[in-house]
C-alpha cells in the first residue's frame, strides 16, 4: 500500500507552485456503517496526501469509497477512525470556512431558481452585497461559457449546461479547493469528453485543488496529475499514480503511447485490487 | 393544385367545424357539459318519480282525473315536494340572490357573504395553525412523536360533535358570532395542511440538503431558501381541500346556533319548515362557493409556480 507520496515533483505537468501547501491531510482513516445486516467497512486504512494546486482523482469500481473518501473530506461523513485535516484544520472547521466547492454527481440546481440566482445562492447565505453578487455570477458564468443563460430556469438547459452551472455555482464564492463527485457520470460521452477540456482549462486559469472522484480511466488520465486507485470491500487506496503529461493536452492526447502506458497502468491497478473479481 | 391535396389531413384538420370539435373533446368543455346535462335529466326524472306519490294522493283526495303529462307537470312544481326539481331550485336562487335586497334576512347573498368570512377567517387561522405544526414537526423529533397522534386523532372525532361544545362553550365565556364559527373551521382545516405541510417540508432531496451543508448554511437560510419553496405546491394542493371544508365548517357551525344567518341557518330552517326548495338552493349556493374558492387556491397556485419557473 502506498501512503502520502510526495507529490511535490510531479509539478511540472502544470505551473502551479510546487511543493504546494497540504490542502487534504488523511492518516489512517477508516469509516464503517452500521447497518442491519451487519458492518460494512466503506473506507480502510486510508492515507493521503493533497497539496495545492493538484488535480488527484479518484478511481475505482462502485462500493471503494471513493465518494465515501470526498464526502468525508467535505464533512458530510465522519470517519469511525484516524484523523483528516483540510487546511490544516479538521474537515468540520474547513467546512464551516466554507473551505471547498462541491460538485455532486446530478447538477442539484434548485428548479425555482434561474440559473444567476443558483449559482448566486452560496453568495447569497454568505451575505454579499446585491452588487457583489451580480459581479460573480456574470464572471462565473462566463468562466463556464454560460454567459447570457442568467435568466433560464434550470429545466430550460441540457443536462451538460446544467452541470456546468453547477460548477460555476461552487466556483461562485472563490474557494481554493472544489471537490467533484462523478460530475460528468450522467452525462453522454461527446458532452463529458467536451466538458473535460473545459475542466482542465478552467483548472490551469484558477490554480484550484480539485479532488475529482471517477469510475473512467480515460478521464481519469486525461484530467489528472495524480490518480488514485482504490479498491473494495473494505474501501482502501490501492495504488497513487503520478500523471506526467502535458499542460495544454488535448483529447487527442488519448492516443499517444504516453497516455495509454498510464492508462495501462492504472487498469492494471484496479486489477490487481481485486476490482474485476465480481464482473 | 391536385384533387388529392384536397383531401390531406391537414386541410381536414384545419376545417373550421372539424377544429371546433376537435377542440371540444380534446378539452374539458365538452365532457363537463354531457356529465352535466346527464345530472339535470336525472334529477328531472328523479324529481318526477319521487314526487308522484304524493301528488296522485292530492288528485285523488279532491277527485280529480288527471292524465300523465298534467301528473308530470305537477309533480314539477309543487311547493313543497320531496324533490325539488332543477329549474324551481334556480328559480328560488335568482329570487334570494338577484330579486331581494343584500341587506334583507331573505337574501342568499347575505347568507352567503356571513358563511363566506367565517369559512375565510376560519381558513386562514386553519392554514396558519397548519404550517406553524408542520414547521415544528420537522425541526424536532420529540414534536414529530407528540403531536402526530393528537393532529391525527383531533380528525377521528366527529366534528357534529364537537361543533356544538366549541358553540357553546366559547359563548359561555363571551365569545360569539364569527370567531366560534372560524374556529370550527380551522379545527377541520389545518389537519390537510398540517399533513402536507410536513411532506413537503421534508420533499427536497438529500443532495440539495447535502448541498446547503456545504455552504454551512443556517437552519434559517436551509427553510426559506430550500424547505419552504420545496413545499409550495404541497402547500396549494393542501389548501385547495382545507378551503372546501372550512366551508362545511362554516355550514356546521351555523347548525347549533339556532339558525340565525348563514347558509347552515338556511338549511336547518329549510329543514324545520319543509322548504325542500329552500334547502337545496342554500345547498346548491354552498357548492357554487366552494368550487370558486378552490378554483381560486388554483389560480393562485398558477401564478405562484409561474413566477418560480416550475409551470412549464
Amino acid at each position: 500500500m502506498l501512503n502520502s507520496v510526495d507529490a511535490g515533483n510531479d509539478r511540472s505537468a502544470v505551473g502551479n507552485d510546487a511543493g504546494g501547501a497540504a490542502v487534504i491531510e488523511a492518516n489512517g482513516l477508516s469509516l464503517t456503517f452500521h447497518t442491519n445486516d451487519g458492518p460494512v467497512h466503506a473506507l480502510s486504512e486510508i492515507d493521503l496526501d493533497i497539496r495545492r494546486g493538484e488535480f488527484v482523482s479518484l478511481i475505482g469500481p462502485s462500493g471503494c469509497g471513493k465518494t465515501t473518501l470526498l464526502r468525508v473530506i467535505a464533512d458530510l461523513e465522519q470517519p469511525t477512525e484516524g484523523s483528516i485535516l483540510v487546511n490544516g484544520v479538521s474537515a468540520e472547521q474547513a467546512r464551516l470556512n466554507r473551505a471547498y466547492g462541491y460538485v455532486f454527481q446530478a447538477a442539484a440546481l434548485y428548479p425555482w431558481r434561474t440559473i444567476a440566482a443558483n449559482v448566486a445562492l452560496p453568495l447569497e447565505i454568505m451575505g454579499l452585497s446585491k452588487s457583489e453578487q451580480a459581479a460573480r455570477v456574470e464572471k462565473n458564468l462566463e468562466l463556464v461559457n454560460l454567459t447570457g443563460f442568467d435568466r433560464k430556469f434550470p429545466w430550460q438547459l441540457s443536462g451538460g449546461m446544467q452541470q456546468r452551472a453547477s460548477i460555476a455555482r461552487a466556483l461562485s464564492f472563490d474557494p481554493d479547493l472544489l471537490l467533484m463527485d462523478e460530475p460528468f457520470g450522467a452525462l453522454d460521452e461527446i458532452v463529458r469528453d467536451h466538458l473535460n477540456e473545459q475542466l482542465l482549462q478552467l483548472w490551469a486559469k484558477t490554480n484550484k485543488t480539485i479532488v475529482f472522484v471517477t469510475h473512467s480511466i480515460p478521464e481519469a488520465v486525461f484530467l489528472s496529475s495524480r490518480i488514485v486507485v482504490m479498491s473494495p470491500r473494505p474501501g482502501r487506496v490501492h495504488d497513487v499514480i503520478d500523471c506526467n503529461l502535458p499542460a495544454d493536452r488535448r483529447l487527442d492526447i488519448r492516443e499517444t503511447p504516453e497516455f495509454l502506458d498510464i492508462a495501462h497502468r492504472v487498469r492494471e491497478g484496479l486489477r490487481a485490487g481485486h476490482s474485476y473479481d465480481d464482473v | 393544385m391536385t384533387a388529392g391535396a384536397d383531401y390531406s389531413p391537414e386541410i381536414a384538420a384545419s376545417h373550421p367545424v372539424r377544429r371546433f370539435f376537435d377542440w371540444a373533446w380534446s378539452g374539458t368543455v365538452l365532457p363537463v357539459l354531457v356529465v352535466s346535462a346527464a345530472i339535470v335529466a336525472i334529477w328531472y326524472l328523479a324529481a318526477i318519480w319521487m314526487n308522484a306519490p304524493f301528488q296522485r294522493d292530492l288528485f285523488t283526495r279532491a277527485d280529480t282525473a288527471y292524465s300523465t303529462s298534467e301528473l308530470v307537470r305537477a309533480t314539477l312544481s309543487q311547493e313543497r315536494p320531496v324533490l325539488p326539481a332543477p329549474h324551481q331550485v334556480l328559480q328560488e336562487i335568482d329570487k334570494t340572490v338577484f330579486r331581494t335586497k343584500v341587506t334583507s334576512k331573505r337574501s342568499l347573498v347575505h347568507h352567503a357573504t356571513i358563511t363566506l368570512s367565517s369559512t375565510l377567517l376560519g381558513f386562514l387561522m386553519g392554514t396558519a395553525l397548519g404550517i406553524a405544526l408542520s414547521v415544528g414537526i420537522i425541526h424536532s423529533r420529540a414534536l414529530d412523536r407528540s403531536l402526530m397522534p393528537w393532529i391525527i386523532t383531533s380528525q377521528t372525532i366527529p366534528i357534529l360533535a364537537v361543533a356544538p361544545m366549541i358553540i357553546v362553550v366559547l359563548n359561555a365565556v363571551g365569545i360569539s358570532g364569527l370567531l366560534p364559527k372560524a374556529i370550527i373551521s380551522a379545527y377541520l382545516s389545518f389537519f390537510p395542511v398540517a399533513v402536507g405541510m410536513v411532506k413537503g417540508l421534508r420533499s427536497p432531496d438529500l443532495m440539495h440538503l447535502d448541498l446547503m451543508r456545504t455552504y454551512n448554511a443556517s437552519p434559517a437560510q436551509v427553510f426559506w431558501k430550500l424547505r419552504w419553496p420545496s413545499a409550495l405546491p404541497f402547500l396549494f394542493a393542501s389548501m385547495k381541500v382545507a378551503i372546501a371544508i372550512s366551508l362545511v365548517g362554516a355550514i356546521i357551525g351555523e347548525l347549533p346556533t339556532g339558525a340565525v344567518a348563514g347558509l347552515g341557518a338556511r338549511l336547518l330552517a329549510g329543514s324545520y319548515y319543509g322548504q325542500t326548495i329552500q334547502i337545496w338552493s342554500a345547498l346548491l349556493v354552498a357548492a357554487l362557493l366552494a368550487a370558486v374558492l378552490v378554483g381560486l387556491i388554483g389560480i393562485a397556485n398558477r401564478i405562484v409556480l409561474r413566477r418560480m419557473g416550475m409551470a412549464q
